[in-house]
């Protein structure tokens, strides 16, 4: 098989004995970069080609790829494993990094103008991690702008295409992430979720994404949106790597605030146990109306394959689940206008000179962020004024500790609850670029458990057409909940269903598949 | 609700954005769209309910007052638009006195 189409943990074990090394693994996804994802492949860092060059038929996930680090790299551990030295599970396998999370060596952009050519000064915990565990970034990935979007067309640096189907959307904001490990440009990818940004593209592209259990992986490093919800996460091509690598990141962190400080779960002791006598929640809220009927009829079929299996199917309620997207986009652009302030123009990043400092920080501000961004930074900055205060970003506070006790009465009564990630399959690019709350939509199932905090993940469940083009398959994904801390049980779910379900992920663009072993100087 | 096109440069100017007229005309009814949608949240009956901003009751979290090694100076100016005596460079806030 490729090199290009094969899991982590396959590539680990080729690795491990010695039938590859991670310079091969690391050049033949360079290769397909190279080939297929419209970078300009010239110097240590190769950049994104302008999003005036879009159109073309690249799936134009990475802003950054780092080819001369990532050789280094992975000559670093060819070297020590030919030493006979101990290694981690994962090492010399690569990975693509969302362009949130900073990393000495390259750019950090956050698909935003206003962070344009900043090199940050130090790594996110969560790249050291992966440094330390020898796994190898290939790059920086694209995103909506501050991770504000769900189509990942908000980043300044023009749009990623779905490797399904090129004139579709990734999902986002982390579709970079997602399109990298469903094109075959990183068997491993590293997103952010706030209120489904690693979930929905995972489920658009035919992967597999999780966001732990809110305060599981470390923010340090992660340049904030909403800081009470933002969480890094694995994606993968199956659950086990999925697992594995949120194994490598996960754990305390004294440097973030918000870290939990107690043992994160053990992914791995439960994974292959099964679901036979669990009891799964449908939520009954999220189903319906809004659901795509072919996302429902995936969904119909995912249910009967966990009742198959033996586990106990039963419906639940979360009352306050429709209240969730509302008290959500007042939440995340409240704490995103607070957040979003410290770029002013001074300490990092652009600046638009004028003669006072209150012109300089509004210039530089406007000329900065793209337009979803200031609908975000205008509706928390609203939201948070005074006279305005209690009716919106309190009362939003409030609706959330009730979805919270929803959750956790829920889990009174079943080990996990189940949903469809997303209502809709992956949509045309530009199809609700101008229609900012129909975007929001698509965040719909994903927000309560962002609110509540709790694990949930996106696993493949199958395929459905189109709305707009019946004959095109396009994937659907499953959202599996679990309650605080218990992302174990979340993972075992997933690894049972995806047994069963057997899909494999195998894009039909016209460049997914295409073997392309292009030649690149080295 | 809905907001007028002052209340959108209000907020512009509350959250130092730098406005156009085109802009505004564009945000006061997007802005208002989503507002009234978030609105919602005022049909739960929530007084007595407390609001979460963290899913664990963490307590403030504090390390101990001792040096320990951080960024240097020059790593941190690197990265500012305008540095000068090694400092970061701003526009005069303060007036001078006459």
């Amino acid at each position: 098989m490729e090199l290009t189409q094969t899991s982590a943990s396959d590539l680990a074990a080729k690795l491990a004995g010695r039938e590859v090394s991670s310079r091969e693994v690391v050049d033949a996804h360079l290769d397909r970069i190279a080939a297929t994802d419209g970078v300009v492949a010239e110097g240590d860092v190769w950049s994104a080609r302008p999003a005036a060059d879009e159109g073309g038929d690249d799936i134009r996930a990475y802003l950054a790829v780092t080819a001369t680090s990532a050789r280094q790299q992975a000559d670093e551990v060819d070297a020590r494993r030919v030493a006979g030295e101990e290694l981690g599970p994962l090492a010399g396998v690569p990975l693509a990094l969302k362009d949130v999370l900073t990393m000495r060596g390259a750019p950090t952009t956050c698909g935003s103008r206003m962070l344009e050519g900043w090199d940050p000064p130090y790594d996110a915990t969560v790249t050291a991690a992966l440094r330390e565990a020898g796994v190898v970034v290939l790059g920086k990935t694209n995103m909506d702008e501050f991770a504000m979007g769900s189509s990942t067309e908000n980043s300044a640096f023009g749009d990623t295409r779905n490797p399904w189907d090129l004139d579709r959307v990734p999902g986002g904001s982390s579709g970079g992430s997602a399109a990298a490990v469903a094109g075959g440009l990183a068997p491993l990818a590293i997103g952010t979720d706030t209120g489904g940004s690693i979930r929905q593209p995972a489920a658009l592209c035919g992967v597999v994404g999780a966001k732990p259990t809110y305060g599981t992986v470390s923010r340090y490093g992660l340049v904030a949106f909403a800081s009470s919800l933002d969480q890094a996460g694995p994606f993968a091509r199956d659950v086990a790597d999925a697992a594995a690598l949120q194994a490598l990141i996960q754990g305390h962190d004294p440097r973030d605030s918000t870290s939990v400080p107690r043992e994160a779960p053990d992914l791995q002791a439960t994974l292959r146990d099964g679901v036979q006598g669990m009891r799964i929640g449908v939520v009954r809220e999220l189903q319906g109306e809004g659901y795509e009927p072919g996302v429902e009829a995936v969904f119909a079929q995912a249910l009967d394959r966990l009742a198959s299996m033996g586990a106990e199917i039963v419906e639940v309620s979360l009352p306050h689940a429709p209240y969730g997207l509302p008290a959500y986009y007042l939440i995340a652009p409240s704490e995103a206008s607070s957040n979003l302030a410290r770029f002013d123009g001074v300490r990092y990043g652009l600046r638009v000179d004028a003669p006072t400092a209150e012109e300089m920080n509004a210039a530089t501000r406007a000329a900065g962020f793209g337009p979803e961004v200031k609908r975000r930074i205008m509706i928390g900055t609203h939201a948070l004024s005074s006279g305005y205060f209690d009716a919106y970003y309190l009362q939003a506070s409030k609706v959330r500790t009730l979805i919270a006790r929803d959750f956790a009465d829920a889990y009174g009564q079943v080990d996990a609850l189940v949903s469809p990630t997303s209502p809709t399959v992956a949509f045309g690019l530009g199809d609700k670029a101008d229609d900012p709350l129909a975007m929001y939509l698509n965040d719909v199932a994903t927000v309560p458990a962002s609110l509540a905090g709790t694990p949930a993940m996106s696993v493949p469940a199958g395929l459905a057409p189109a709305p707009d083009a019946p004959d095109r398959q396009l994937p659907v994904g499953l959202q599996i909940m679990a309650p605080l801390s218990r992302d174990d049980v979340m993972y075992r779910v997933a690894w049972a269903f995806e047994q069963e379900t057997g899909f494999v992920p195998s894009p039909t663009g016209p460049r997914a598949l295409a073997a392309t072993t292009q030649e690149v100087a080295r | 609700m809905s907001l007028s096109e002052d209340e959108v440069r209000h907020v512009a100017r509350l959250a130092r954005l730098a406005v156009t007229d085109a802009e505004v005309e564009t945000l006061a009814p997007q802005l208002s769209q989503i507002l009234g949608y978030a609105e919602q949240v005022g049909e739960v009956a929530a007084d007595e309910v407390p609001a979460t901003t963290h899913p664990f009751a963490l307590k403030d979290v504090t390390r101990k007052d001792e040096r320990r090694p951080s960024l240097s100076r020059d790593e941190l100016l690197a990265g500012a638009p305008q540095v000068e005596e090694d400092r970061f460079s701003v526009p005069r806030i303060v007036a001078e006195e006459g």
